[in-house]
């Protein structure tokens, strides 16, 4: 579970459009799995699911239960495993009641569920999350999280997430890669980058280790970071 | 009140559509090119059907003809198939309502906001044609698939009086679709089939001196002859006189009906609207 | 589920969303029908006041029109994709989606909202070319249906091509995309009249940049049974609706530059 953050126009989006074989990088080398993104597209997005926050891969007109359907062919999915699957995912997000309705009814938290049900019915190895949360209340965004953890712990699904809620990041992610300015800032788990800012308040602001250290929200542990690598948040 | 002071909402209302919509020019050149095809497709058709025939007989020459297709691609936007897309989003999102409060006439409001945008369109367009089929063409040598001078001076200020006219009356049948617009809330059945009606019956499909004889009169006592045919017609003196004069009366006697028939609805549907809440 | 079959899927799943709203699709299908059929008053109009026009007669110049409108119904069907592409797909993200699915981008765009009130346009074309059997009293043997199914499958892949085309420029830039109807409905326009009747310079574009000439003139020539007015050999009919298939693999292979280009830039 990877938490890949960083400021605004920072290169998230990006980089998760390279991994998913979208963009082809000016330079470099990319490789998921022994296949190229780009160069083996079909081959790789066979094996990837992909969550854009607000908006849906699923068809606007038609009933969610279809669009599951519909994707199950494309994905050429076996039709016993996909049911098993389906069945699965609709049980864990509550999409029971939604199967017969058409996406454009539902509301947003009603939508990202049933997104992500949709990325995950091909069972592929890596998920991308790109701002799943955004702009969902806040039991939609706990289901999401809660979901979303189970998916790597009991099926060992990779996720790789990016996103601008922090608690999201606190919550989830194992390890936490930022970027700045095209660059990696950090590559190390959560309290890594708390220890980090920690040092660097003791040794520039002079203040000895005490409690307030441990109290910083994750905001604020974020955005102090930023600033010490003079990566502004936009 | 003074005349002025009377007007000056109007005068206001009908600028500021105006001189906003003059803003959109990428719309303008993108579909300018395309029309200067299209036109010089239909001319090239036209020129292939006289060319054989007795030309002496027909009812407009084949300069005449072309000069319609020229006129008649310039002046596109007069027709009135479609309602005004600030109207339907002034439903759409309530703000209608506000226009009962405003101390002027809703339709008058409504109305010279409609001129302002049709007249927007209309302008800039008809300029860039005729400079490329007036001026252009017989530059190039083209003479004869150009845009040619009106009949004489008098038959170029009927002309524009009429085209004046024209405009009028297309904004007073945008009126109508407004109107039709915000008391259903679904204009678009509406809208697919008034295109192909105004196409035919304006004259911008074929000059309706083209259609056949029997079909005549009719055709040029029906209300969209004077969006574009009419007009036409002056401006090649086919209608000279006191004939342009009776066409000039036609145009105003549907302007008249038009605009008391969209009156009448309006006030309907607006009462309804309230009713509702709406 | 192979590719073809996902193909009709797809379009099956366009349809039913469109299905949802039957009163509104027939009232577009029968727009679409009375818009694309308003070209027919011209013709009809013309030849009543003129008779003919250099030789040819009405029947003969249905069998233009019909032919033409019919492949054009067909291939703006199968091209929505691509001519929406800038103004709709790359914009909310939806071409980034089907790049995420593990099915040639090309099958996906084809099959991407087929809208049916383009049927409006197939049905006035074969009622145009059911007048043409009649008036111009054709004999449709197997040979003749054989050339007119190749025309018609020519004219198709011309017409996408030219799509095709539009959605390629897309990825260059998202304004003044309707510049490609002059090729679309300009060329329906245009080769709905024997080419013959047009200045030569229109005719050398038409058969060779544009090759509408192959797909709808030469064929119906063969068909006719007539000989050109331009001395074409009578065979040519034939085959040159292949000239529509070169030009089809030809937009493909802008398309794949255009393909490229995206790939590099994002959006």
């Amino acid at each position: 579970m990877l938490g890949f953050i960083g400021p605004n126009g920072a290169g998230k989006s990006t980089t998760i459009k390279i991994l998913a074989g979208i963009l082809r990088p000016d330079g470099g080398r990319v490789e998921i799995d022994g296949r190229d993104p780009f160069a083996d597209r079909e081959r790789h997005v066979a094996r990837i699911g992909v969550v854009f926050g607000q908006r849906t891969q699923l068809w606007w007109d038609l009933p969610v239960g279809d669009g599951f359907t519909l994707l199950r062919d494309i994905y050429r999915v076996d039709p016993r495993r996909f049911a098993r699957t389906r069945d699965e995912l609709v049980g864990l997000l509550h999409l029971e009641r939604l199967l017969d309705q058409p996406v454009r009814q539902l509301s947003l938290g009603q939508r990202m569920r049933a997104e992500i049900a949709a990325a995950l019915l091909h069972e592929p190895d890596i998920l991308f999350l790109d701002e799943p949360t955004i702009g969902l209340d806040a039991p939609s965004k706990l289901a999401v999280r809660d979901f979303v953890r189970r998916a790597n712990r009991e099926r060992g699904t990779t996720v790789l997430l990016t996103t601008h809620d922090m608690h999201d990041v606190e919550a989830l992610a194992e390890r936490v890669i930022v970027i700045g300015h095209g660059r990696v800032l950090a590559d190390c788990a959560v309290e890594g980058l708390r220890a980090q800012v920690a040092t660097a308040r003791r040794l520039n602001d002079g203040l000895p280790e005490d409690a307030e250290d441990e109290g910083m929200t994750i905001e604020a542990v974020i955005t102090r970071f930023y600033a010490m690598h003079g990566a502004a948040e936009a | 009140m003074a005349p002025h002071e009377l007007v000056r909402p109007y005068v206001a209302a009908f600028a500021s559509r105006f001189l906003q919509m003059l803003q959109y020019r990428t719309a303008a050149y993108a579909g300018f090119a395309t029309q200067c095809w299209w036109g010089g497709i239909k001319v090239m058709v036209l020129a292939a059907f006289y060319g054989g025939a007795a030309a002496a007989s027909m009812p407009l020459s084949l300069a005449q003809a072309i000069t319609y297709t020229w006129l008649a691609q310039g002046l596109l936007a007069l027709l009135p198939w479609l309602g005004d897309p600030e109207v339907a989003q002034a439903v759409r999102s309530g703000a209608v309502a506000y226009d009962r409060l405003r101390p002027v006439d809703a339709y008058a409001l409504w109305f010279v906001r409609s001129a302002g945008w049709v007249a927007a369109r209309v302008l800039p367009r008809v300029a860039l044609m005729l400079v490329f089929a007036g001026v252009a063409l017989p530059l190039a040598g083209l003479d004869e698939w150009a845009w040619q001078p009106p009949a004489g001076v008098v038959a170029g200020v009927g002309f524009l009086v009429s085209a004046l006219l024209a405009l009028l009356l297309s904004t007073s049948f945008v009126m109508l679709l407004n109107i039709v617009a915000a008391a259903s809330l679904n204009e678009r059945g509406i809208n697919a089939l008034a295109g192909p009606i105004v196409i035919v019956l304006s004259g911008n499909l074929l000059p309706l001196s083209l259609l056949p004889d029997a079909w005549q009169t009719t055709l040029l006592l029906q209300p969209l002859a004077g969006v574009m045919d009419i007009p036409a017609r002056i401006y090649f003196g086919q209608l000279g006189g006191a004939q342009a004069l009776a066409g000039l009366g036609l145009q105003f006697f549907w302007i008249a009906l038009s605009v008391a028939f969209g009156r009448l609805a309006m006030g309907r549907t607006m009462r309804r609207l309230e009713v509702q809440g709406g | 589920m192979g590719s073809l079959a996902l193909f009709a899927r797809l379009v099956m799943a366009s349809l039913h969303g469109q299905a949802r709203y039957p009163a509104s699709a027939l009232m577009l299908t029968l727009g679409q029908f009375l818009v694309t059929g308003i070209e027919v008053i011209t013709v009809w109009a013309l030849f009543h006041r003129f008779g003919d026009v250099q030789g040819w007669r009405i029947g003969e110049v249905a069998l233009f029109y019909g032919l033409v409108n019919c492949m054009f119904a067909f291939a703006d069907g199968l091209g929505r994709g691509f001519d929406v592409l800038g103004t709709e797909l790359v914009r909310t993200g939806t071409f980034d989606r089907l790049l995420l699915r593990p099915r040639p981008l090309a099958l996906q765009l084809m099959g991407h909202d087929f809208r049916i009130n383009r049927l409006g346009r197939l049905l006035q074309g074969l009622l145009v070319l059911a007048y043409a059997t009649v008036q111009a009293s054709i004999t449709w043997t197997p040979a003749s249906i054989l050339v007119a199914l190749f025309a018609l499958a020519g004219g198709v892949a011309l017409f996408l091509g030219i799509l095709v085309l539009q959605g390629t420029l897309s990825f260059w830039t998202t304004e003044s995309l309707e510049i490609a109807n002059v090729l679309t409905y300009g060329g329906v326009e245009a080769a709905q009249y024997p080419l013959a009747l047009y200045a030569r310079w229109f005719r050398l574009l038409l058969t060779f940049a544009v090759p509408l000439a192959c797909v709808a003139y030469y064929p119906v020539l063969t068909i006719l049974g007539k000989p050109d007015p331009l001395g074409a050999p009578a065979w040519l009919g034939m085959v040159s609706p292949l000239a529509g298939f070169v030009f089809l693999a030809a937009a493909f292979g802008a398309w794949q530059i255009g393909l490229r280009r995206y790939s590099s830039t994002g959006s």
